[in-house]
């Protein structure tokens, strides 16, 4: 990799720009009108370069990354597979780029048609009754579905029931969110082959039940078996059961959400469907909803009327949580989804989680026999898998951390460290269907040699990353003396 | 097309070292009962060819129409580099930044985006941003109440001149945690908040004032004023701005005596297409002494084992996959691509291309303002500067007059009525420096044909 980049400030020189690329000067007499106590006083704090230097700069800083068009990346929980090049270029059609959210419906028939198809497919997979696109990442898709489960019981004269139970390995999203939409959380334990403890679970239920947020395959990276049970325990109590479709990857086209008795999901696209993730973001995090839930969907939703679509609003569906966004989510990425779904089709749909968990066994598989411990030796990965770094940390002092962190050496980005938080020195691999065996075998080797390394010369392993632009980063720095923006003088 | 690259023989090599006969009995875990039988629901797969087809035409089906709609999306030159970059596989298909040593070129650029959105609103520290401006201006609601710990009323002031939608996402994000909205009239025939209706409130225990500036009518308030009423008050101030108009305007940071404590906005100016609505970002700014309390992605730089300068996502503690339901938010992702896009922009514009193209943009919406108020029946709502976006009052309903412009290739606004009924017909226009001179006269013909037929129908 290249070594480091100078910050765009420091590229800067009075009197540069990328001036062709700005308007004709309007003179200040255009400005006229504007009284000068509402103007400012001195120009932003932008840099000035030129169009090439731009170019350049942002060109190496793209290649101090890794993604997953250059690496192998098993995040686990993240679903990092291939982004298709053909679904960002239909997307960014310019016709497509150029709609205003505003726009009448009759400007944007074609997009709206995407958008309708796109919620039918959606709930033919997941077994939901609708589906509302509007939520921009998956938290947020989370939050609508929390929201809904309180409206409805409010609906219901029945606004007692506040409490959301998470079992303790979910991901932090789900208490967070719990607390936003104004509820209380309960924590439940899952059992030692990582199903949730049922008995726990029949002790927090009652009246004071609003749902339960449950991802499966859970976190743990395996199937709840039980998951029949705990939804008949849930609704027996009066709650609802919330699908994170964080881990829908696993079980695309296998098992549908609404057949396991969710009432409510979200689905990231950004993992599932293939949209990117853009270095932490756009995602969108569109929810699905079985009949009970379905008139509180977040507005706006597409509908058809004949062989026309228009947008459904407060009007149409007067329960409805209300607007998440400013105009409809993240329009673009929903047309990235759509062009996945048609890409892949019925079939396809079926083998992503197919494959994904074909690879994830196999890795698990490969580890094992490498000398890696199995978090739960006894069941079957899903789409991931988690390994316990436990025993090497406590006889060659070497963490799961150094383990991640030297996989960067070889040429991987590492998987998911130290969640969930339950299991110790943990790494949770995700591997995705896209992924070839070839790499998957690579990635065994790689693990195999730093095992190997951590026990002749473990400075080796624990002083890892020595390839990269910068060594291990001081955090506690980072966070202690705040450096959150460049300044002329300062230096770290 | 799945993208699967499996062989046959890869397939049997794998099973066979699992032990498995199918791959289907990597399922067997699953309870049979809940196997899903068909997905009839989806259509068959389309090839890259195809889909490509069908794409383009759906694309040319929905057209380009020469759009004068503004409302919180608006329509600037995107120089060609900045999404040839942005779309660069190392930014699109890179994840959130958490092997922060592999990810120095996301990390770096997220820091220059801080540098620079403080920069722009005059505040001292950024976030990574959020989704999008209206989700900004809730958790900024949120965050106040967090941050202003003299009042414990939850209760927020909000100008009619926010933008509707916002005050929408607004109450569906914020209501459930207790806050309290209290709207706040403009003044008829300014169109601005004037601080006497800020009087009802004096007195009470309030947490925080938000201003948008312009606001959605385009109209200029009187920020200084504003502020300094609440801060007298001990109410937090809670700046939403347009960032293209901080090239010229006063920054948030230099609002009256104080400065605005937060400052948020929507970051689709930028070079962010429209797109129907998203993704776009939202920003968000504030004073270090409450960076505590910012929600979402924060980088900073720091030193590596070596004594190297480095960039890391900081202050952690505050964030969902740390302090669970303590965190400030639930906001786990920001909206990176689009950070990347307004970054790369930024650096192209400048200081003096921003500062340009706001006064281009604002030159043509007085130019489009004094064209279309020279038509019968068309005149300016407010008295008073504005920027970069109008009101105008029509004589007659605007829905069959956009209708009529819409046939004509022209988006020619937004109507008001079912937003501010109170103003009668009303139509919001804005032209940024994409429009010519000749569009504009385009505009004026076809709106003058157009009345006309309104009339006449």
């Amino acid at each position: 990799m290249p070594n480091q980049e100078r910050v765009i400030f420091e590229y800067s020189t009075p009197g540069r720009g990328a001036s062709d690329q700005w308007p004709a000067d309007p003179g200040e007499e255009a400005l006229a009108d504007l009284p000068p106590r509402l103007r400012r006083a001195t120009p932003p704090g932008l840099p000035e370069v030129g169009e090439l230097e731009v170019v350049r700069h942002f060109t190496r800083l793209s290649q101090l990354n890794f993604s997953i068009d250059t690496h192998f990346y098993p995040l686990g929980s993240c679903t990092m597979k291939y982004n298709p090049k053909a679904c960002n270029q239909y997307a960014m059609l310019p016709q497509f780029l150029a709609r205003h959210p505003l726009a009448p419906e009759s400007c944007g028939q074609g997009f709206l048609e995407c958008m309708y198809e796109l919620q039918e497919m959606l709930k033919e997979v997941t077994g939901m009754r609708g589906v509302a696109l509007s939520p921009m990442a998956g938290a947020h898709g989370e939050f609508a579905g929390v929201a809904m489960i309180r409206a409805y019981h409010q609906a219901r004269g029945d606004a007692v029931r506040n409490e959301i139970i998470v079992p303790e390995a979910a991901h932090g999203t789900n208490p967070a969110t719990a607390t936003m939409c104004g509820c209380v959380v309960r924590e439940i334990p899952v059992d030692s082959e990582g199903d949730v403890d049922l008995e726990a679970l029949k002790a927090v239920v009652g009246p004071n039940t609003a749902g339960i947020m449950l991802t499966n395959p859970s976190t743990l990276g395996v199937f709840e078996r039980r998951i029949g049970e705990v939804a008949r325990i849930v609704h027996d109590a009066g709650g609802l059961l919330y699908y994170d479709g964080a881990n829908l990857n696993a079980i695309l086209g296998k098992v549908r959400p609404g057949d396991m008795g969710f009432d409510v999901i979200h689905m990231n696209l950004h993992k599932t469907f293939s949209t990117p993730h853009g270095g932490g973001g756009p995602g969108a995090g569109a929810v699905g909803v079985g009949e009970r839930l379905l008139p509180f969907m977040p507005i706006p939703v597409v509908g058809r009327e004949g062989g026309t679509y228009r947008w459904l609003e407060e009007a149409d569906l007067p329960h409805s949580i209300g607007r998440l966004s400013a105009f409809m989510g993240n329009a673009g990425v929903l047309l990235r989804a759509y062009i996945y779904m048609r890409l892949l089709g019925r079939d396809g749909m079926r083998r992503v989680g197919e494959y994904a968990t074909l690879n994830a066994n196999y890795m698990l598989k490969k580890l094992t026999e490498a000398g890696f411990d199995a978090a739960y030796p006894r069941r079957r990965a899903s789409h991931e898998f988690i390994l316990t770094l436990k025993r090497q940390a406590r006889d060659l002092n070497v963490t799961a951390m150094d383990f991640a962190k030297r996989l960067l050496d070889y040429g991987f980005h590492a998987p998911t460290t130290y969640f969930p938080l339950l299991v110790p020195e943990c790494l949770l691999i995700e591997p995705t269907e896209t992924e070839s065996k070839d790499t998957l075998d690579a990635f065994v080797t790689a693990m195999s040699q730093i095992l190997k390394e951590a026990s002749e010369e473990p400075g080796r392993v624990s002083g890892a990353p020595h390839t990269m632009p910068v060594r291990r980063l001081d955090d506690v720095r980072a966070a202690r003396q705040l450096d959150l923006t460049w300044k002329p003088t300062a230096q770290p | 097309m799945a993208f699967i690259p499996h062989t046959e023989a890869d397939v049997a090599a794998m099973l066979g070292a699992i032990g498995a006969r199918a791959i289907e009995e990597l399922f067997d875990e699953i309870p049979k009962d809940l196997r899903a039988k068909s997905l009839a629901g989806v259509p068959e797969a389309l090839n890259e060819m195809q889909v490509g087809r069908l794409m383009s035409e759906r694309a040319r089906r929905d057209g380009v129409q020469l759009n004068f709609i503004g409302a919180g999306a608006y329509e600037h030159h995107i120089p060609a580099a900045v999404w040839a970059i942005t779309t660069r596989g190392e930014f699109y298909s890179a994840y959130t930044p958490y092997q922060a040593e592999a990810s120095q070129g996301t990390l770096q650029l997220i820091y220059e985006f801080q540098t620079m959105i403080a920069g722009l609103t005059g505040m001292e520290v950024a976030n990574a941003s959020m989704y999008d401006g209206a989700s900004a201006c809730a958790e900024a609601s949120l965050m106040a109440v967090r941050a202003n710990r003299g009042s414990q009323s939850a209760r927020i002031l909000v100008p009619g001149t926010l933008h509707p939608h916002y005050r929408r996402v607004m109450r569906a994000t914020a209501a459930n945690q207790g806050l309290k909205f209290e709207e706040l009239p403009f003044t008829p025939g300014a169109g601005i908040t004037a601080t006497e209706a800020l009087a009802p409130f004096d007195g009470q225990d309030i947490t925080a004032l938000l201003i948008q500036q312009p606001n959605f009518f385009g109209a200029l308030e009187d920020v200084d004023a504003l502020t300094d009423w609440a801060h007298a008050r001990g109410i937090l101030v809670i700046a939403v701005v347009n960032p293209t108009s901080l090239a010229l305007l006063k920054p948030p940071g230099q609002w009256g005596a104080a400065g605005a404590d937060i400052a948020v906005g929507e970051g689709q100016p930028l070079g962010v297409p429209l797109c129907s609505g998203g993704p776009y970002f939202g920003f968000m700014t504030t004073r270090m002494a409450y960076v505590r309390q910012m929600p979402g992605r924060i980088c900073g730089r720091t030193l590596d084992a070596t004594g190297r300068p480095g960039f890391t996502l900081t202050l952690q503690a505050r964030e969902q996959h740390i302090r669970r339901a303590k965190a400030t938010s639930n906001i786990c992702t920001n909206q990176g691509l689009l950070v990347t896009a307004a970054t790369i922009y930024l650096s192209l514009m400048g200081p003096r291309g921003l500062a340009r193209t706001a006064a281009a943009s604002h030159a043509r919406t007085r130019e489009l303002v004094a064209a279309l108020t020279g038509l019968p029946g068309v005149r300016l709502a407010f008295q008073g500067p504005c920027f970069h976006e109008a009101a105008l009052l029509l004589d007659r309903p605007v829905a069959p007059v956009l209708r009529a412009l819409s046939a004509r290739g022209i988006l020619g606004g937004l109507d008001l009525a079912p937003y501010y009924p109170q103003l009668g017909p009303a139509l919001l226009v804005c032209a940024t420096e994409t429009k010519t001179r000749e569009d504009i006269a385009q505009y004026r013909a076809a709106l003058g044909e157009a009345m006309q037929s309104a009339r006449a129908a």
